[in-house]
């Protein structure tokens, strides 16, 4: 269990040379079949990217070109004006700051409490661990995102609403995350555990030096998708960030939508600035965050 | 891997197979299990349990989202308005319709592409990051970018129907070109991760299988119909249901492209309870329409847990 992540990695590798000779020279309508596939699905994949292009270009070209020729993606002027007018007038800044702080904050929070209940429920026996088991079993099937109503007057009783906790504090006890290191705490050998306790040592050191160094690929699993959802969150802290310079990217980037219906440009460079960062994170961890995505199924 | 991918309903039966010692567990260490345990547990029961509780009180009461304090008591009276009132049942057909209209394209139409691409040797990475980076675009992005397509006459979306002799509808302004721009921007943005979801398992069939089957001289198309697509039943399963319950959530491009226009007639229920919530007010009449959404959407997931466990022992 503890290669799960690590193992289809390198079935990636090797399904890219051997499945390349299934059909063989023998079989000509397979390769028909591969050369068909690989023209449509290299179509569809640049469709794909053309949203993103679009945006791109259309933040470089001034906004008096593209009302004259709205869908030729080639500018005689190609500038960076709508960029810093879209950094000077409105607190994209500030914006970012919220964002990586709250989502930082949140993914830290998220993978030390769920592990270490994950690694109680593992290997610690404790009363009540059944039924604190099934309570947490249950929590998967509970919507959170149903509840922002409640969640709103819980948080405006306790006093909290505006700040960045109103948004950290609701998304750490994750059950997926904790249940992805439970299977990966669980297939921790029982030995290795059982010796470290008999040479005295706590079960803060256990957790801390033997659980969650061999916990690694559950921990960068957890973390990225936390980082992700976190990020990209809308309800909820649309609801709780009232103030302008306190809103995240995607509640700040929401309030350009349906603004101003002329400036083409500048809009769109508000639009690439808001993606460039998780773009970055992506094209840069594009493997693990697929690896990700597959071991958890965290929506 | 099938542990993880959906922990839910094996690994209960498998909690007690470490420190399965019955009987008293030892002081030190069951102090030690609750102290670990402690921190998930308050933030789960107060933000998670707690708003469950807080919702089922407060849809008693006649709350106003105004002023602090949770108002008198008002009985079922809440419940009875929420289940005669046209509009509720408006948003709640709207956010099934998204669901209707959702649901097949996006299990269907990555299934297809996922083995088409799992066939290709070279290029993996590009199709992957194609379909994949949408994903990771917060909704506000794609919304400001997708509106900016459909905007009337000079949008590129609006100019591409052009092109093959079609007029684009008027996606802001008639309900059936509101529901299609909101479609293919839902397509568009969460086509990869089930994308993912589905070569992550393809890559899990065994190639020996592939092998034997071109030497017994099976065609591609054969492969795909009787290998690939019966060993992949349990992640379509999965998909299904993910896909479900993450549409009958919507909530994000319906509010930020369209406001749940025109005229309400896209208005998916999560906007619904935010209107009456903090627009009109009204705390413990929306709080009653969440218990009503929220039984909705824990029966969807109870129904699917129990056709799955059946099919798991039918299995077994």
């Amino acid at each position: 269990m503890a290669t799960a992540v690590a193992a289809p990695v390198v079935e990636t590798d090797r399904s890219g040379t051997k499945r390349s000779s299934r059909g063989g020279e023998q079989d000509r309508s397979g390769k028909l079949f591969n050369r068909l596939a690989a023209t449509c699905v290299t179509l569809f994949a640049l469709i794909w990217l053309v949203p993103f292009l679009w945006a791109l270009i259309t933040s470089l070209r001034p906004n008096e070109e593209i009302a004259e020729n709205p869908t030729t993606p080639w500018s005689n002027n190609w500038n960076l004006d709508a960029y810093s007018y879209a950094w000077n007038t409105s607190p994209l800044g500030w914006w970012y700051v919220n964002s990586f702080i709250i989502s930082s904050l949140t993914v830290v929070f998220t993978v030390v409490v769920c592990s270490m209940a994950a690694f109680a429920l593992v290997n610690l026996n404790f009363r009540g661990k059944y039924f604190v088991f099934g309570l947490i079993l249950a929590g998967l099937m509970v919507p959170v995102e149903a509840l922002v109503l409640p969640q709103f007057l819980e948080f405006r009783a306790i006093g909290l609403l505006g700040t960045y906790w109103a948004v950290i504090l609701p998304s750490v006890a994750l059950p997926v995350a904790l249940f992805v290191f439970h299977s990966f705490i669980k297939a921790i050998p029982v030995a290795l555990i059982e010796a470290a306790r008999l040479d005295g040592a706590s079960w803060w050191r256990i957790y801390s030096q033997i659980a969650m160094p061999l916990s690694r690929p559950a921990i960068s699993a957890v973390a990225i998708l936390t980082f992700i959802t976190s990020w990209n969150a809308f309800l909820w802290p649309l609801l709780v960030l009232t103030q302008t310079k306190s809103q995240t990217i995607p509640v700040g980037l929401s309030s350009l939508v349906g603004g101003s219906a002329i400036q083409y440009s500048e809009t769109m460079a508000s639009a690439v600035l808001g993606i460039l960062p998780l773009l970055a994170v992506f094209l840069v961890l594009q493997r693990q965050i697929a690896q990700g995505v597959a071991n958890t199924g965290i929506k | 891997m099938t542990a993880t991918a959906l922990p839910a309903p094996r690994t209960g039966v498998e909690v007690d197979d470490r420190a399965a010692t019955a009987g008293k567990p030892p002081r030190p260490e069951n102090r030690a299990g609750w102290l670990f345990a402690a921190p998930f547990l308050v933030l789960y029961v107060a933000f998670l349990i707690g708003p469950v509780l807080v919702g089922l009180v407060i849809s008693l009461f006649n709350t106003t989202t105004v002023k602090s304090g949770i108002g008198s008591w008002v009985g079922f009276s809440n419940y009875a308005d929420v289940l005669t009132n046209a509009d509720f049942w408006a948003s709640m057909w709207h956010s099934a319709l998204f669901t209707l209209l959702t649901t097949p394209i996006l299990v269907l139409l990555p299934l297809l592409f996922a083995i088409l691409v799992s066939r290709l040797g070279r290029g993996q990475w590009f199709y992957r990051l194609a379909f994949f980076a949408p994903y990771v675009v917060p909704s506000a992005a794609v919304a400001l970018i997708f509106a900016f397509m459909y905007t009337p006459q000079t949008g590129l979306i609006t100019n591409a129907f052009g092109w093959f002799g079609l007029t684009a509808p008027d996606f802001f302004g008639s309900t059936s070109g509101a529901w299609f721009a909101v479609v293919l921007l839902t397509v568009w943005w969460t086509f990869g991760f089930n994308f993912i979801l589905y070569t992550a398992a393809i890559q899990e069939i065994s190639e020996e299988i592939y092998e034997a089957a071109t030497l017994d001289g099976a065609g591609p198309w054969q492969q795909i119909r009787t290998i690939t697509a019966p060993l992949l039943r349990p992640t379509i399963g999965l998909v299904l249901i993910l896909q479900v319950l993450a549409s009958l959530k919507v909530f994000d491009q319906i509010y930020i492209l369209l406001a749940g226009g025109p005229n309400y007639t896209t208005r998916p229920v999560i906007q619904y309870i935010f209107d009456s919530g903090f627009s009109a007010y009204r705390g413990g009449y929306a709080a009653a329409a969440t218990m009503v959404y929220f039984a909705v959407l824990v029966l969807v997931s109870v129904a699917w847990f129990l056709v799955r466990r059946r099919n798991n022992s039918a299995n077994a």
